[in-house]
């Protein structure tokens, strides 16, 4: 085994330090290049629908699914107590505190994260950000900035998509499959979950995530190395980093919310 | 301002987010109402409904017969009120009488009607007088107490 020189620590330490604060860099650039997008919103609004619209299907696919499945496990562990009416209230708690923010994220970060990363990486690797300063254009309020305000702006939509059928599906597989009466599904729902408590705080998580996530997805593909190997490398580190990120935030922001 | 095919895609992903959120803001803040039958509305108060909510079910021989449209509180008899929607199908004799039960040990509580024998049957807005309130489990104790103090000492002289 070979030990680090003194040397090669301090050189790794200083070049992970100065990652960061780049990082934080372009993250103050891409916040304070918000007046920049809103006067050009034909960009951003492109950038929803490319990030927005079309990840509506995997967002809404995935929340049924998740619903149907909450459904039978939650069935499964309240019969035994005689609770089986408090599963719509347990699903519907879950979802809008928990997995909606989480899972949206996640999946974001593989359908969206991953086709900016490439995206900026290959234009970082084809040079063209490079020619856009030649002509003065700030590749970062005029290619990334829409990118991240899209993605911070589609983040909450799609949670609360994800939110909302999945408590449908939870009712298909409880009210029609299992047999749970309707009344009690919905009344045990109202009366468990409050609006502003715990939708509000999912809304914010959900916003926090779209924040942290199409940040690391931009930062990755803007600090790739410009060869097909060093994109693909970076595409699979947004995934990693950005997952990773969002069950960490998530840890931090659930003990922050409900633990007072 | 331009329009663009987008802009259309968008507004509706927009909307459909906004909807999303109404959804599950409403169906927790309690506004949002799944009755579409609409059934014959009968009231009745209770000295204490216990842990009773709107929508909770009424239950005849355990089967689902109307629902609680709403509680509210009279505050000249001191008395719970009691808004119910019954099942247009069943009718029910007017002395019936009303009970809140629970379901399981922790379950749901709901009302169940016990059919009375009165030729005359609810109409729509009639009012139920006979009921009985639901078992609060303090009174239950601080009842079994009082019964158990009263014969306390032939207790110990038993042993």
């Amino acid at each position: 085994m070979r030990f680090l020189h003194p040397a090669e620590l301090g050189f790794a330490v200083r070049s992970k330090l100065a990652d960061l604060g780049a990082g934080a860099r372009l993250l103050g650039r891409l916040v304070w290049s918000l007046g920049a997008v809103l006067r050009r919103p034909a960009l951003l609004r492109d950038q929803i629908h490319f990030m927005g619209n079309y990840s509506l299907a995997i967002i809404a696919v995935s929340g049924v699914f998740v619903g149907f499945v909450m459904g039978l496990q939650y069935y499964y562990g309240l019969q035994r107590f005689g609770a089986a009416d408090s599963v719509g209230m347990l699903i519907s708690l879950s979802l809008v505190r928990e997995f909606g923010p989480v899972l949206t994220a996640l999946l974001f970060a593989g359908r969206a994260g991953t086709s900016l990363t490439a995206e900026i990486g290959l234009m970082k690797a084809g040079e063209q950000l490079s020619a856009m300063e030649m002509m003065a254009v700030d590749p970062v309020s005029r290619i990334l900035a829409p990118r991240f305000w899209g993605a911070v702006i589609a983040m909450p939509i799609l949670a609360a998509v994800f939110s909302a059928v999945g408590v449908l599906g939870g009712w298909v597989v409880s009210v029609p499959m299992i047999g749970i009466d309707s009344g009690a599904f919905w009344s045990q729902m109202q009366s468990g979950v409050d609006a502003w408590v715990d939708v509000g705080n999912g809304v914010i998580k959900s916003v926090v995530f779209g924040f942290a996530v199409s940040f690391i997805a931009l930062l990755q593909g803007f600090e790739a190395q410009p060869t097909p190997e060093g994109v693909a490398r970076a595409t699979t580190r947004t995934v990693v980093v950005a997952s990773l990120t969002v069950l960490a935030l998530d840890f931090v922001l659930t003990a922050m919310m409900f633990s007072i | 301002m331009q329009r663009s095919k987008n802009d259309v895609w968008v507004g509706l992903f927009v909307l459909l987010g906004a909807a999303a959120l109404v959804f599950l803001a409403l169906q927790s803040a309690n506004l949002l109402t799944f009755s579409v039958d609409k059934g014959y509305p009968v009231s009745a108060k209770f000295d204490n409904i216990g842990g009773l909510k709107p929508k909770a079910a009424v239950k005849s021989a355990g089967v689902v017969v109307g629902r609680v449209e709403s509680i509210g509180f009279d505050d000249k008899s001191f008395q719970a009120k009691v808004q119910l929607s019954m099942d247009k199908r069943f009718v029910f004799p007017k002395d019936s009488s009303l009970k809140i039960l629970t379901s399981g040990l922790l379950g749901e509580q709901y009302i169940g009607i016990e059919a009375g024998a009165d030729s005359a049957n609810l109409a729509a807005g009639d009012v139920i007088s006979t009921t009985q309130s639901a078992v609060v489990l303090e009174n239950l104790i601080s009842q079994f107490l009082y019964s158990k103090a009263a014969d306390g000492p032939s207790d110990k002289s038993a042993k």
